[in-house]
């Protein structure tokens, strides 16, 4: 067996801005045994605020839609003009594992993959394993690590209705990818099921007036549920590519407009309070008094703590340590 | 006069033998000794940068230059392939598609130097892109633009080079990609229908009947010839009712369900492999034993290409096959020996009905072309019930899965292998060659005329044809036309399949390896991960696309990317995902080349996996491979993918320290 650099070596790593970093990172957060042994902890706790000396300096964008959209090539032209614009990019996929036998086939970066001998650019595909919901129980923990030393760190997910919420807890902004003629995102929306995300994506516009069309019904949707400002860009990922610069505009105006420490901060308690709850289950949880009570206590805590720490706090809480 | 005999034989189908590797000059010599035995048409091998519109140099060319086929760059080429061939009498079939178009300008141009017209030729260019796709790989642009290609073709050939096949509908690749008949008639014939549509939006509509009369097919011929055969008059009676109904052409000349044929590769074996002969002659009953519906045209297999390249003397008794069955045997003197069997109509009734229900699920997806990720899936799935079958023992194949004691075959024990192995050398060769040929032509004429090609590519109202046979004449070079099309019309990554294979059905013996990596996952700290690589130009990625479902199907996480990479991409991957174990597929014969410097990146870059190489590797590689650091090598005997996960499961473990398993 190979050594493996330590969590807090990897940290300092990632806050010198070394994206080489990065696949042993993953590895680190992905192992059963280093989250243990708290390896991932102490990784976590190099990368935080209080050692950053504030929040992470990346964009954190949340891409989801339901599969077959044209996620994987929208992101592909993505991560292009990020670095034509020299910006570094780290993409987490996450793709849904098998419920018969819990592999999964990953196969993403084909879409997306661009020159492998540049190191700006990384890409991990990791399956949602257990986790409901979508997310990979060591995604959170990767897009935080990763923001410390990537220009821009993309999460990505399938899914439509509960993706975008658990998307959420990581992002600073959360962009829903749809295709034209999707009429279950239009309801969804509508009815509330699907919180409305900071940028609405729609796909395949050399469809062509089909295309036009799903844009403007998805705008009158927002605007009956009393949203008009909510972005509605249309791409096309084939030739002629078409829209990207558009998207890139609305997410950095997006991150333009956040308050990103609140955002961050909110997210690392929610992130929290679902490790908790992953790890001792309900019983638990309801001994906190239950998911918000849970929440409100760790308005308390330092806001600079990492999320294990965090999680810690509320064990120590709920006497589960 | 009697109703049971022929007042006159008929003529024997059209003979050909697949061909060509090496150099031009080579092939040149390989096809003249070919015709001089009795074979009646020429069938040219591309290798497979001539086939994805690389020129030899390239990063993707290397180790695959000259290797599966002849490597033809320019009109130089064209020309020394086809030297002393009186191309004006010849009957020329090429094996190429997404750069169809440009080997046929090419094939002019040759022609026009020998002084022969276009009107003059007759042959027939492959140019089926939907079936690249879903089975072969050598696909290089887009769906849209690819199918304009080929529209762009029909519509020029019907009226410049009316005796030209443009396009041969392909159900031969579906067949080795796992189709059932009903699969393989349905796909090919939404296929038809596809390439129908798109050129009936750009010829003259008074042309359609000739268009539709210019469609030929190319078909396969497996093991069980009685529904093989069933299967072709299936694919008679559905052609001409489409041409009937769908494009209102009556002419019954223009209706007839024309085909070539080159019988079953995937079935036959690399054990006991003198046993392929009877199954290639069985698969030729399949094609030619009824009148009315037989092959125009007939190529076989050799016996022994489940072990490499054929030899010369390998690819004659292929030729002598068909002669003995043309020539010596009394089958050419009936009229249709199965017109009245009840039988064969309730074989062929069957079929039609089966082949229309999926017809109908490919138009419900929008046609062939929107259906291709549906298809893909459904093709995997298929072959992974195959192999299920097999590997239970419930198909047989005998030296396989039955009767698999043998005495040593002489066939294959000689200084060579029995097999062909082309030099090393060539590569270097054809780049040399090549930088000779850019020096000694008109830099400004070809820059002129890939200007006139980008321009015409961009414009989606003109004919493609011109503008390439102008650069042809100009001198431009394979890649050089390829990759001003690439620039125009974009690249393109065909689906995997294996996203959206269905889940295997557990079985006992399957449970116990799931337990294992399971085991092995808990053991490692995280779940047992897998890159599947196809590094090369190699897109026969069956082999790939069945270890990547059913190692998924155990429990493992699998990366696969699909095919055409270069070792550094797989290298990237490696690291970036993380991978306990790499698996590498390839049959194209650029092993040797391609894996060392994939198992050198690896090392380089600390990634610490092992890892494991199947495809068409002939005995004598398996030791070099095994030196440059290769853990274990498969081959087409080894068809038992239950060990082989064993196995890889095994290396993991072991690699990380992880017990032995219980």
């Amino acid at each position: 067996m190979t050594l493996t650099p330590s969590g807090a070596e990897l940290g300092r790593r990632l806050r010198e801005g070394d994206v080489g970093a990065a696949p042993t990172v993953l590895n680190l957060v992905e192992s059963r045994p280093a989250r243990e042994s708290g390896e991932v902890q102490a990784l976590l706790h190099e990368v935080a605020p209080g050692a950053l000396g504030g929040e992470a300096p990346a964009h954190v964008i949340g891409i989801t839609g339901p599969p077959g959209v044209g996620k994987s090539s929208l992101l592909g032209e993505l991560v292009g003009a990020w670095r034509a614009d020299g910006r570094s990019v780290a993409v987490l996929a996450v793709d849904p594992s098998s419920k018969r036998s819990g592999g999964a086939l990953l196969g993403d970066r084909a879409r997306i993959a661009s020159d492998p001998a540049d190191r700006g650019t990384f890409i991990r595909s990791t399956a949602a394993g257990e986790r409901l919901g979508g997310l990979a129980p060591a995604t959170r923990a990767a897009a935080q690590a990763l923001s410390a030393a990537f220009d821009v760190v993309v999460v990505e997910t399938v899914g439509v209705g509960q993706s975008e919420t658990e998307v959420a807890e990581v992002a600073d902004t959360v962009a829903v990818v749809v295709q034209p003629g999707s009429g279950d995102v239009l309801q969804f929306l509508k009815s509330g099921i699907m919180e409305i995300p900071d940028v609405l994506v729609v796909t395949k516009v050399d469809l062509g007036t089909v295309a036009q069309r799903a844009r403007r019904d998805l705008v009158a949707a927002l605007r009956s549920i009393g949203d008009n400002a909510t972005p509605v860009v249309a791409v096309s990922s084939v030739a002629p590519v078409q829209g990207i610069d558009d998207l890139i505009a609305a997410l950095d105006a997006h991150r333009a407009e956040l308050d990103v420490g609140a955002r961050r901060l909110d997210a690392r308690r929610a992130g929290a309070v679902a490790d908790f709850h992953a790890e001792h289950g309900d019983r638990a949880l309801r001994a906190l008094g239950g998911r918000r009570a849970a929440l409100k206590a760790l308005g308390e805590a330092d806001p600079a703590l990492e999320v294990p720490a965090l999680t810690r706090a509320l064990e120590e809480r709920a006497g589960v340590a | 006069m009697s109703d049971h005999r022929l007042a006159e034989r008929d003529r024997p189908w059209m003979m050909r033998t697949y061909a060509g590797h090496s150099t031009a000059r080579k092939s040149n010599e390989l096809y003249r000794g070919n015709l001089a035995k009795g074979q009646t048409g020429l069938s040219v091998a591309f290798d497979l940068p001539t086939q994805t519109g690389y020129d030899a140099g390239h990063e993707l060319a290397r180790g695959e230059v000259g290797k599966v086929g002849v490597p033809i760059a320019h009109r130089g080429d064209m020309a020394a392939l086809m030297d002393g061939i009186p191309l004006g009498e010849m009957n020329t079939s090429m094996t190429i598609n997404a750069t169809a178009a440009w080997l046929l300008g090419l094939y002019i141009v040759a022609a026009e130097e020998q002084g022969v017209e276009a009107r003059a030729l007759q042959g027939t260019t492959q140019n089926d892109i939907i079936k690249e796709f879903l089975a072969r790989g050598t696909y290089a642009f887009p769906p849209g633009p690819s199918m304009r290609l080929i529209a762009d073709t029909v519509a020029y050939t019907v009226t410049e080079v009316p005796k030209w096949n443009p396009i041969n509908i392909c159900s031969y690749h579906l067949q080795e990609a796992g189709a059932t008949p009903v699969q393989e008639i349905a796909y090919a014939l939404s296929n038809a229908i596809a390439v129908l549509d798109a050129t009936r939006q750009r010829v003259d509509p008074e042309l359609m009947g000739q268009v539709f009369a210019r469609l030929s097919f190319f078909v396969n011929a497996g093991v069980r010839f009685v529904e093989e055969h069933a299967k072709l008059r299936a694919m008679g009676e559905l052609w001409e009712q489409i041409g009937r109904e769908r494009y209102g052409v009556a002419d019954p000349k223009h209706l007839r369900f024309r085909y070539g044929v080159q019988v079953n590769s995937l079935g036959l074996t690399e054990s006991q492999p003198e046993n392929n002969v009877q199954r290639i002659v069985l698969e030729a009953l399949g094609v030619t034993l009824g009148r009315n519906a037989r092959a125009r045209a007939i190529q076989l297999p050799a016996w022994n290409e489940a072990l490499g390249l054929p030899r010369p003397w390998d690819q004659q008794w292929s030729l002598r096959i068909q002669q003995v069955l043309a020539y010596e045997t009394d089958l050419l003197e009936y009229p249709d020996i199965f017109e009245g069997s009840k039988v064969m109509d309730g074989l062929v009734a069957e079929l039609v009905e089966g082949a229309r229900a999926e017809m109908a699920v490919v138009e419900e997806h929008g046609g062939a072309v929107e259906a291709v990720p549906y298809m893909k899936a459904a093709l995997v799935d298929s072959h992974r019930e195959r192999r299920n079958r097999i590997e239970a023992g419930e198909q047989v194949v005998v030296g396989i899965n039955r009767y698999a004691e043998s005495e040593p075959s002489p066939l294959s024990t000689g200084e060579d292998g029995g097999i062909l192995v082309v030099d090393p050398g060539v590569e270097a060769e054809q780049v040399e060659a090549l930088e000779r040929w850019r020096a000694q032509r008109d830099a400004d004429a070809v820059e002129r005329a890939l200007d006139e090609l980008r321009r015409v590519a961009a414009d989606d109202a003109k004919n493609i044809l011109p503008a390439t046979i102008e650069a042809a004449r100009a001198g431009a070079t394979t890649g050089e036309w390829a990759h001003a099309l690439r620039e125009a019309f974009g690249e393109y990554r065909a689906p995997t399949g294996v996203g959206e294979a269905a889940a295997g059905v557990p079985s006992c013996e399957q449970d116990a390896l799931r337990d294992e990596v399971e085991r092995v996952s808990e053991a490692l700290g995280r779940r047992v991960k897998l890159l599947v690589g196809k590094p090369g130009l190699d897109g026969h990625s069956n082999g790939a696309e069945q270890i990547a479902v059913r190692a998924r199907d155990l429990g493992m996480d699998v990366v696969y990317e699909g095919i055409r990479l270069t070792p550094s991409q797989i290298v990237t991957s490696a690291l970036q995902e993380g991978v306990h174990v790499v698996g590498l597929s390839i049959l194209s014969g650029s092993h040797l080349e391609l894996i060392p410097d994939v198992v050198a990146g690896l090392r380089d870059a600390g990634v610490d996996a092992p890892v494991v190489v199947g495809g068409i590797i002939p005995q004598a590689d398996v030791e070099p491979l095994r030196e440059a650091g290769v853990a274990a090598v498969y081959t087409p005997k080894d068809f038992d993918l239950g060990r082989i996960m064993g196995d890889i499961v095994a290396l993991v473990a072991q690699r990380n320290g992880a017990a032995a398993g219980a």
